[in-house]
């Protein structure tokens, strides 16, 4: 394990020394007190683990292909945006618009997310992007969504507190959410269809939810006894005639 | 001015923190916090605001100024000896900073209206009436501090270089606000640093207030004269009417900030419904449209809101009688390591904290 102490370095000279390690081989990189620096993990593309003791700031892996971030506290804005590949681990909350344009890789949250989560993420068969948070999400979760999997589980919740904002899903028109507990229909964009979960979705749900489960300790069959809701586009091109006269 | 630097895009960074207890925390405190979100500004302002710090004349107005011109200085001294009794004139302590090249003359007054020539009218109208004629008649003079027992300290500048210039490590107060600048669409100079204030109120503001014109013509029907060529100006006006004019508390003046929408509006309980459309039709042209954060420091406490879909980030921390908000957590923790408690309040949702003896 390679370490480097981040008290009081400046974003820029962090990351080229994080690079630099990552260039004399090192595979396993522990940054030490980290608070607020931006970028960390942003564009690197090497199959390493980087354990971030500390608050990172925000842009944290952005563009990200490949490595694993393991973030100990909370975490702010921006995460994962566009990321291709790897994984994001946060033992904490985090802020707001986490995986936009998130296109593959892993984002796993304990706690609680901001406002416009996954949004305008996409995903095909081969790459497909996945979010989940242990806690609640704010407005527009999953706004404009193409593509991946959002999952909120509300985890610490209790019965008949709202899980998630307002604006859920809306614009989105591919990919799929699944929320542990109840939807307010009202609460969703036009767009949206609330359904129950088939025997495959549960089967794609349980595969994920078992990292994430591994990830910070829990009980998979404690995750999984609550029903689900899942979300999903029930119109193709609902504005396709906007402009059409 | 030097605009040699490389810029990172961003938004504006606000920080703010407040002793419910009253106990004076140094100025180096705000300073550390804002500095790490130097690079959410880009040089081009950063400003600070204090409560508490000058307990030796707590009762008089400190009214901060900057002047361009000796002679504007020379016109507002006129205009305020005819009409305050001046305990005392200082030069706001200021130590020079090298990448600080110009300033204006910075002078700070402790006054109170004359008696005779206040007769009945109301104290803190006259004084607003003062800022309002300062700022908009006399060429090159600006008011930008008010109040009681606080002070104000902004520039063209880093948040360092700022707090270095002002020496804000030597003052000690209660509640301290700090904002670094990023303009957009005005320009950047000493006037238009955050914080912005009239009397006790102070504001500091991430973001863009896009209902600017239509705020600023329903102050000016009120007598406000909207001179710093930025939006967040209107805010503090704003608070100014809404809970000092006109009475509201401070719950209920947010919610006219970020009124619910009324697709909500329609949800509520009857009653409830009822006052909020009594609202939004009062107060039409007071809501506040666009992303912001905001934090506004008054003698009693400091309040903290989100736009009404939380356009802008903002953080808050709780650690015995302090709270903290900011712009990003690393901020908070950067002079409060391990708080009690931190969440990201939700939009619309103001956290409003009071000093315990208020």
């Amino acid at each position: 394990m390679f370490e480097i102490e981040a008290k009081g370095v400046y974003f820029k000279e962090l990351n080229e020394m994080i690079r630099a390690a990552i260039k004399d081989g090192e595979k396993d990189i522990t940054l030490k007190n980290v608070n607020g620096q931006y970028y960390i993990g942003t564009g690197l593309c090497e199959k390493v683990n980087i354990t971030i003791d500390g608050v990172p700031g925000n842009d944290l892996a952005a563009f990200m292909d490949g490595p694993t971030l393991l973030v100990q506290s909370n975490a702010q804005d921006n995460i994962a945006n566009t990321m291709n590949s790897g994984k994001v681990v946060v033992h904490g909350h985090a802020g707001d618009v986490l995986g936009y344009g998130m296109r593959g890789g892993k984002l796993h949250i304990k706690s609680d997310v901001g406002y416009r989560v996954g949004i305008h993420m996409k995903g095909q068969k081969k790459n497909s992007p996945v979010i989940i948070s242990g806690g609640t999400a704010g407005d527009f979760f999953g706004e404009y969504m193409a593509g991946g999997t959002l999952v909120l589980l509300g985890l610490e919740v209790e019965d008949g507190t709202p899980l998630v904002g307002d604006y859920l899903g809306s614009g989105m028109h591919g990919g799929q959410i699944f929320i542990r507990g109840e939807v307010d229909p009202t609460r969703c964009g036009a767009e949206v269809g609330v359904m129950e979960l088939t025997e495959a979705d549960l089967k794609v749900l349980r595969k994920y939810l078992e990292d994430f489960c591994k990830d910070f300790d829990l009980d998979i069959e404690e995750v999984m006894s609550k029903p689900f809701e899942k979300l999903e586009p029930v119109m193709a091109r609902p504005y396709g005639n906007l402009y059409a006269y | 001015m030097n605009h040699n630097y490389q810029k990172d895009i961003a938004g504006c960074g606000l920080t703010g923190l407040i002793s419910r207890k009253r106990k004076r925390v140094s100025g180096a405190a705000i300073s550390k916090s804002l500095t790490l979100m130097t690079d959410r500004g880009n040089g081009l302002g950063a400003g600070y605001a204090a409560y508490g710090i000058f307990p030796e004349l707590p009762e008089h107005y400190a009214i901060h100024a900057m002047f361009d011109y000796e002679s504007s200085r020379r016109e507002m001294e006129e205009s305020l000896r005819l009409r305050y009794d001046i305990e005392k004139i200082e030069e706001i302590p200021t130590t020079p900073v090298g990448s600080i090249k110009i300033s204006p003359k910075l002078i700070r007054y402790f006054v109170k209206p004359k008696p005779e020539r206040l007769r009945d009218a109301n104290e803190k109208d006259y004084v607003v009436r003062t800022v309002m004629r300062v700022n908009s008649q006399i060429e090159g003079a600006y008011i930008f501090g008010s109040g009681k027992n606080m002070g104000v300290f902004k520039g063209v500048g880093n948040p360092s270089e700022i707090a270095e210039f002002y020496k804000i490590e030597e003052y000690e107060g209660y509640i301290w606000t700090g904002h670094t600048r990023f303009p957009t669409n005005t320009p950047g100079w000493w006037g238009g640093a955050h914080p912005f204030t009239l009397l006790d109120w102070s504001i500091v503001h991430n973001g863009e207030i896009s209902s600017y014109g239509i705020n600023k013509r329903y102050l000016e029907m009120y007598g406000y004269k909207l001179t710093l060529l930025t939006d967040t100006e209107v805010a503090a006006y704003i608070l100014d009417l809404l809970v000092r004019k006109h009475g509201l508390d401070m719950r209920t003046a947010c919610s006219v900030l970020a009124a619910p929408f009324w697709k909500d509006i329609d949800r509520m309980e009857e009653g409830e419904r009822e006052a909020y459309i009594a609202l939004r039709s009062t107060y039409g042209s007071a809501l506040l449209n666009g992303p912001f954060s905001l934090l506004f420091g008054h003698s009693n406490g400091l309040v903290g809101i989100n736009d009404r879909i939380k356009l802008r980030p903002l953080v808050a921390a709780e650690k015995d009688d302090m709270i903290y908000m900011a712009s990003e957590e690393s901020a908070i923790r950067e002079i409060c390591p391990t708080p009690d408690k931190v969440w990201a309040p939700r939009a619309g949702d103001p956290v409003i904290v009071e000093l315990e003896d208020s």
